[in-house]
């Protein structure tokens, strides 16, 4: 079976439960393409092939002792922002590199008590602060559809792993599109869930009221199962929502008759790649078929978005950032001559440009003297983009439109020009900022590399986006195209 | 020039939380350094801090008890500024809205005048690890044991005008954590810090003169020395031409005086700004009235009850209530005893506080409980001991040889009180000095002290004085 990096997670469990392979060389399987293709991709950060097998081969005992469950034996790859015990959790970062995480993230300790199967963490922009995962202390990532191209970022090791085969599921995290982005230049499917769903607890902190971890998968189906165990209360995040977690794979079937899709005048407008937006047009009339009604929708302070992001993320990671000080753990420079300078050595060799950038940026927005033009007036937009999205949500059920403007851009482009960058998340960090859930999934391609539809909901209708996801692959096969190179 | 003092006084108590205010790790003091620090203590990536529930029954149950108002909504905040005792590099403390505002101190001077001082804010925030410069060699340790306990800093208005005054205040203040239960107290541990910021102006000015912050003052006593010190070089300053410069400064008890240790240039900007990791801390009326119903009786409420119930005097009661355990001993004491208030008042107050004081010792470890201090009173009262023999008692029971009644019968001190006992006692006296016995009934009046002296010593103490004073005159008149 050598297209077993193919199969979906149900085709997995049936092919475990029945015992034709072991997880151990499902495992084996995937650490041997790894071996072969993440030279050229760059994909992971660390390969965690011994404890791997050693958790394939519990979860083998598990399977003969008849006591699988839905993701037993399924091997998974964490973005390299969860906290792993006993393995490097560098965030992408130098300041991180000698950092052996004593304690599991609550979405790890979720998965390794699913009998997941960790294959290693993912590469990704440092502090997930990118949108290319070029500014990786590891390396840039390459796009397996084009090894010219970025994978999108920050997630975007998860998301280049998953559309290269390499591991069928992967954990990201989004804080203003870093699940999404990458899963519409990787023609993957992602899904960032309500703020408050998935725990942030052991998730290396970005922009904490923004951040939230997720599913990446090939298929809605597989995140749903993949969400099923990342999400729920956890006591130890307090801004973890109280509210009951579902079966999210409970819904998928559901009929799309009669379903309300808005589509945002402001998510269609220039700027727009014309590819892009045939693709998108092309996916909106499959959805037509398929029972939904369509209506223009507007958003209008869509536009402010970007500077107001661009305040609040950098604001509270300047702050986030603070513990890395050299003092306990990280990246300390060699032979401080004072304090003074053991902060600023270790931090000035441990960060990169573009986390210096941000943390600049966010301690100048919270001096004193300008925190209220800055950080006070951004908090009042944002109130203002959730109620946008709040008025237009009480009118349909969905909201549509592109993830991107264009498709993924060569490798180097952005570095050059940071604000460009920066605009690039224009339709995805309005819904982080609302606070709303979102997927993104594959919907053709443009200039030959993939496009993305984002489907915005109401708060915890993760199900409804699964559903609608769901159906749309199930009429369609763009979730079933693999890389050439990667087959 | 005629110069007033102007005081404002942070307070940080130690609240009696078992766990940290953001971690369930232990707060007991004096475990090997770092034992008392977990993945969120140590500011390790990805911990997030939860806000302990205790901590805020705590501070709601100090806003309750002086009647201040309780914000129904407070938010915490993050003040950012690196030391490498504080892992985050920032503090969670709370800004814009605190948990209590706005109040009002209710202190009573030593001379039985009242003063009210206004309580600006408390508000909950986590304390600092701390920094060891000794023993490393040159070198900084850093034990984060203390790092997450949980603090409430109580903030005044500029209100005081005297050193007197601010220390009045802190021991309210003091005297009032420590009934509520909810911090200890112990200004050597650290559980009760007391910052001062003090300025002079001119008498009659109404704007104040630059403050400075002065810390490291450590017990109420160098609370008014630093004050004293602070206003007195405030003075010297703007009496030679100069000016008061805005800063902090140390105190130091060895050289008594303070310190310059950083200046407003120097001070840092600490960009707060609403922590994200943490919900607003919303408090319902159920809430706040559940605390209410717990709360205790309070020193005020106390010491009224202590004039009225038991007839003591305004500064009998005032010393009684001062502390919550002392007020305590004496109602059991009392109840013991079931003697006159005052009578047991006085032996609190009197020799019982002052074998304390001589011994170094707190109440809660006194070798005489109030069950036995009861006893004891239980036997003046009923005139089984007089004064003088009563003071014998409580020495052998201060020394360990047991309850009241047990040293009586001992010693054989019991108090002879039978009247034809003392009247052989007095004849048999006045046996013995039949010249002086002559002289007083001559007229000598003054002889009457010998006799009493002689009557006195013959009694070896034991008889009832008043009585025993009675047989002599009767004797010496008939």
């Amino acid at each position: 079976m050598s297209d077993l990096h193919c199969k979906t997670l149900t085709e997995l469990r049936g092919i475990l439960d029945s015992k034709q392979i072991s997880a151990q060389e499902l495992a084996q399987h995937f650490i041997r393409r790894i071996q072969a293709h993440d030279s050229t991709l760059n994909s992971f950060i660390s390969v965690t092939e011994d404890a791997g097998l050693l958790a394939a081969q519990r979860a083998d005992e598990k399977i003969a002792a008849g006591q699988a469950g839905a993701l037993t034996g399924i091997p998974v790859a964490h973005k390299d922002i969860f906290c792993t015990m006993g393995v490097k959790t560098s965030c992408g970062s130098r300041m991180l590199d000698n950092f052996i995480a004593p304690y599991n993230a609550s979405v790890v300790e979720r998965l390794n008590q699913a009998d997941t199967v960790m294959l290693g963490k993912t590469n990704m922009d440092e502090f997930a602060m990118g949108s290319t995962s070029e500014s990786s202390y590891y390396g840039a990532t390459k796009n397996p559809w084009d090894t010219q191209a970025v994978p999108g970022g920050s997630s975007g090791g998860s998301a280049a792993a998953i559309a290269a085969g390499l591991t069928p599921i992967a954990t990201g995290t989004d804080t203003g599109g870093s699940i999404r982005q990458p899963a519409a230049y990787c023609g993957i499917t992602g899904l960032k869930p309500t703020y408050g769903r998935v725990s942030r607890f052991g998730m290396i902190a970005y922009a904490s009221s923004l951040d939230q971890g997720g599913p990446m998968a090939r298929s809605a189906e597989d995140c749903a199962l993949l969400l099923n165990v990342m999400a729920g209360f956890d006591a130890r995040d307090s801004t973890s929502s109280e509210q009951a977690s579902e079966d999210y794979t409970a819904q998928l079937n559901l009929d799309l008759t009669g379903l309300k899709i808005g589509l945002p005048r402001e998510y269609f407008g220039a700027g727009l790649d014309v590819g892009v937006a045939q693709a998108i047009d092309a996916a909106i009339s499959e959805l037509r078929k398929l029972g939904a009604e369509v209506r223009e929708v507007s958003l209008p302070n869509s536009e402010l978005a970007i500077p107001a992001y661009y305040v609040i993320a950098p604001a509270e990671a300047s702050s986030n950032l603070s513990r890395f000080d050299g003092v306990r753990f990280g990246h300390r420079c060699d032979a401080p001559k004072d304090l003074t300078d053991l902060y600023e050595r270790s931090r000035a060799e441990g960060f990169g440009d573009e986390v210096k950038r941000r943390i600049m940026i966010g301690t100048y927005a919270l001096s004193s003297g300008y925190y209220d033009a800055y950080y006070l007036k951004a908090q009042r937009v944002r109130r203002l983009i959730a109620d946008d999205f709040q008025r237009v949500l009480s009118e349909v059920d969905v909201i549509m439109g592109p993830v991107t403007p264009s498709v993924a851009p060569n490798l180097g482009e952005s570095l050059k020009d940071p604000v460009a960058m920066y605009l690039s998340d224009i339709y995805t960090v309005p819904v982080n900022l609302a606070g709303l859930p979102a997927i993104s999934i594959p919907v053709g391609f443009a200039h030959n590399r993939p496009v993305g539809l984002q489907v915005i909901g109401k708060a915890f209708a993760e199900s409804r986006l699964l559903n609608i996801a769901h159906r749309f692959q199930q009429a369609t096969d763009w979730h079933r195209q693999t890389p050439p190179a990667f087959k | 020039m005629q110069w007033e003092t102007v005081i404002g006084l942070e307070i940080h108590a130690q609240l009696a939380t078992k766990s940290k205010i953001f971690s369930g790790t232990s707060t007991a003091f004096g475990a090997e350094p770092n034992t008392q620090a977990n993945v969120v203590d140590l500011g390790l990536p990805g911990a997030l801090p939860v806000l302990n529930a205790e901590a805020v029954r705590l501070a709601v149950k100090f806003g309750l008890a002086l009647d201040a108002k309780i914000n129904r909504r407070s938010i915490f905040a993050r003040k950012n500024y690196f030391y490498p005792d504080l892992p985050k590099g920032y503090q969670i403390s709370q800004m814009d809205l605190p948990i209590v505002a706005q109040g009002e101190v209710h202190v009573v001077m030593d001379d039985g005048t009242q003063k009210t001082v206004g309580l600006t804010r408390a508000h909950l925030e986590e304390d600092a690890g701390k920094s060891l410069h000794e023993d490393f060699h040159g070198l900084t340790g850093i034990d984060l044991n203390r790092a997450g306990t949980p603090l409430l800093e109580i903030v005044s208005e500029p209100d005081m005008r005297s050193a007197k005054e601010a220390v009045a205040y802190a021991k309210t203040i003091h005297s009032l954590v420590r009934y509520l239960g909810m911090c200890d107290g112990n200004m050597q541990e650290g559980s009760f810090r007391v910052d001062a910021n003090v300025s002079v102006r001119p008498k009659g000015q109404v704007e104040f003169g630059t403050r400075a912050e002065v810390k490291n003052v450590n017990s109420f006593r160098f609370l008014e020395r630093a004050i004293n010190f602070e206003v007195e070089r405030q003075i010297d300053v703007l009496e030679s031409g100069r000016k008061v410069v805005q800063e902090t400064r140390l105190y130091d008890p060895d050289r008594d005086e303070t310190r310059s240790m950083r200046s407003k240039e120097e001070a840092h900007d600490y960009r707060y700004f609403p922590d994200p990791d943490l919900l607003p801390v919303v408090l319902d009326e159920a809430f706040i009235e559940s605390v209410r119903m717990g709360l205790p009786e309070l020193p005020q409420a106390k010491k009224q009850r202590f004039i009225e119930q038991f007839g003591l005097s305004a500064y009998d009661a005032n010393f009684l209530t001062s502390e919550r355990e002392l007020a305590d001993f004496f109602e059991s004491t009392l109840k013991a005893g079931g003697c006159e208030a005052k009578l047991c008042a006085n032996w609190v107050m009197g020799d019982f506080s002052a074998a304390l004081n001589k011994a170094g010792l707190d109440l809660a470890h006194s070798p005489v409980n109030a069950e036995m201090l009861g006893g004891l009173m239980k036997r003046i009262a009923d005139n089984t001991l007089s004064g003088k023999l009563a003071k014998d008692v409580f020495e052998a029971m201060w020394a360990g040889e047991g309850d009241a009644d047990a040293i009586i019968e001992k010693k054989g001190l019991k108090q002879i009180t039978d009247e034809g006992a003392i009247a052989a006692i007095v004849d048999e006296a006045l046996a013995q000095f039949p010249e002086q016995v002559a002289e007083f009934r001559s007229g000598k009046d003054k002889v009457f002290g010998f006799l009493v002296g002689q009557v006195m010593k013959a009694a070896k103490g034991k008889a009832n004085p008043a009585q025993l004073n009675a047989v002599l005159k009767q004797r010496l008149e008939s």
